[in-house]
């Protein structure tokens, strides 16, 4: 068995922080939402950076499970949290966030989503950690870690305690 | 937790399953909000409204759910369907089944209809959408949501249901919720519209609405179905019920100013609920019409999901070779 642990607290942190410069520079005003539950997450810490920096922040949060393409293999998901954007889409310049980028799926599910809601002017996307194992044509313009994971190996941000992300092999491969 | 292939009633559901569906039913309540309101979560997949008896809520309701889910969804009124050309109920059943749908959503004057066809019927989820006086579950579970929303949960407190329990599924189907969940029923109703024995159910039996009003949290007033009682004399007169059962005002402050009102439709105004007291700010009838869509949708969704690992292969005759060749060949 391997050290579970990718990335310590410390390394978390500064990742955090580069992500929230890149972001500020972008513009005055951001609009960030969230892909429940990491990447809420991990949008609250990147606001509460860019809100310090004098940056003023839109943000929202979505539960993708409602636009997965996977219905027919797994029920709903007992744990649906509401999708939350209190602020017209429409027009707006919008930073998805999420924790762990891999198949790009919930992705393409979050932008479905987020087009249900109105038409924004743009959507890119932020990830602390880009795994790698893409299975669509999406790519994040704003990348806390990346790293090659192995295709039987899950990575993961835990936030219990301080932040770190671990890497740990299972048994079988599914996503 | 146990997956839900078909929903009969709450007879069926343990606390788990009740909880699961109310709370999906919950996620559900924004996309009935927006703009624009549809979810990709059933696309591809065929939801029938087989409707024996009428109704314009609930079948509208089960209508709305599937078509915000993006199933696709058609409608089947008994008026308008080959039954009243001599049609069986299992012939209907087994050619809708035959189109490959993958829910049925049934209501039917007969109880234990449902059961009946899914003991027939392969391959297709089927929801009770009213059977007789026997159950209507997603009407509860659509109540269930809305004290979730209100209360945060039913657990130790008191509904008092008055009105026609004998010939009501509603009242059938919550007094199963609440021994599941955990709060009591109060029944109010003169003895002409009580079903025998009812106190098995553990429920909490009154005569007389006033003496039930206090402590109760919410009173849910049933509709006094006068097509279902033409040929006894349940009671004397509409205007004679409306002076006992009818929730007026008078009532409702004697009930608590936290007391809530209930009704699953439709109401008759001035007969069991005083117009007054159905346009209150304490009335959460139009909330439980809003929440039947939610909850509704949950239970498509519930259905539906997982199907794969289920599925049986259908029972049908394999194609020739030469079919199959035959096939290959327009490819």
């Amino acid at each position: 068995m391997t050290e579970p642990i990718l990335y310590r607290p410390e390394a978390v942190e500064d990742a955090l922080d580069q992500m929230a410069e890149n972001i500020a520079v972008s513009e005055s005003e951001v609009c960030l939402v969230g892909i429940h539950s990491g990447g809420a997450d991990v949008a609250d810490a990147i606001q509460k950076r860019l809100e310090q920096k004098g940056v003023s922040v839109m943000r929202g949060n979505l539960d993708i499970s409602f636009y997965r393409d996977d219905l027919d293999t797994i029920a709903p998901h007992p744990l649906v949290r509401r999708s939350e954007l209190p602020f017209d889409v429409a027009g707006k310049s919008i930073w998805l966030v999420d924790d762990v980028l891999y198949s790009g799926r919930t992705i393409r599910a979050a932008m479905d989503e987020i087009f249900d809601y109105g038409r924004p002017a743009s959507i890119r996307l932020a990830v602390l950690v880009d795994r790698g194992g893409r299975q669509l044509p999406i790519a994040a313009e704003c990348v806390g870690f990346s790293h090659e994971a192995p295709a039987d190996c899950n990575v993961e941000l835990v936030t219990e305690g301080q932040w770190l992300i671990e890497q740990r092999q299972v048994k079988s491969c599914d996503h | 937790m146990r997956p839900l292939k078909h929903l009969f009633g709450i007879a069926d559901l343990d606390r788990e399953q009740i909880e699961y569906l109310v709370n999906l039913g919950d996620s559900f309540i924004d996309i009935n909000r927006r703009p624009l309101k549809k979810a990709p979560t059933l696309r591809g997949k065929t939801v029938i409204n087989l409707f024996f008896e009428n109704s314009t809520r609930t079948r509208t309701s089960f209508e709305l759910a599937g078509k915000r889910l993006s199933a696709d969804v058609i409608n089947i009124s008994a008026s308008t369907s080959a039954t009243k050309k001599g049609e069986t109920l299992l012939d209907t059943g087994q050619t809708l089944a035959a189109m490959q749908p993958h829910v049925l959503v049934i209501r039917h004057s007969l109880a234990g209809t449902c059961e009946f066809l899914a003991e027939h019927l392969e391959n297709t989820g089927i929801v009770n959408a009213g059977d007789g006086a026997h159950e209507h579950p997603t009407q509860i579970l659509t109540d269930l949501l809305t004290l979730k929303q209100t209360w945060g949960s039913p657990e130790g407190k008191v509904i008092t249901m008055v009105g026609d329990i004998a010939h009501s599924r509603v009242a059938r189907s919550h007094l199963l919720a609440a021994k599941k969940l955990g709060y009591t029923m109060r029944i109010v109703a003169p003895k002409t519209l009580l079903p025998s024995q009812i106190e098995r159910y553990g429920c909490e039996v009154y005569h007389d609405f006033d003496a039930a009003l206090p402590g109760s949290d919410a009173v849910y007033m049933l509709r006094v179905q006068t097509e279902r009682l033409t040929d006894n004399c349940a009671f004397p007169s509409l205007r004679e019920y409306h002076e006992a059962y009818g929730l007026n005002a008078k009532r409702m402050r004697a009930a608590g100013s936290d007391c809530i009102v209930m009704h699953p439709g439709p109401m008759n105004r001035g007969v069991e609920i005083a117009t007054d007291v159905a346009d209150s700010a304490k009335s959460h009838i139009l909330d439980q019409v809003e929440h039947g869509v939610a909850v509704r949708m949950a239970v498509l969704a519930a259905l539906c999901g997982g199907q794969a690992e289920e599925k049986k292969p259908a029972n049908r005759k394999q194609l020739s070779d030469e079919a199959m060749q035959a096939q290959r060949t327009l490819l």
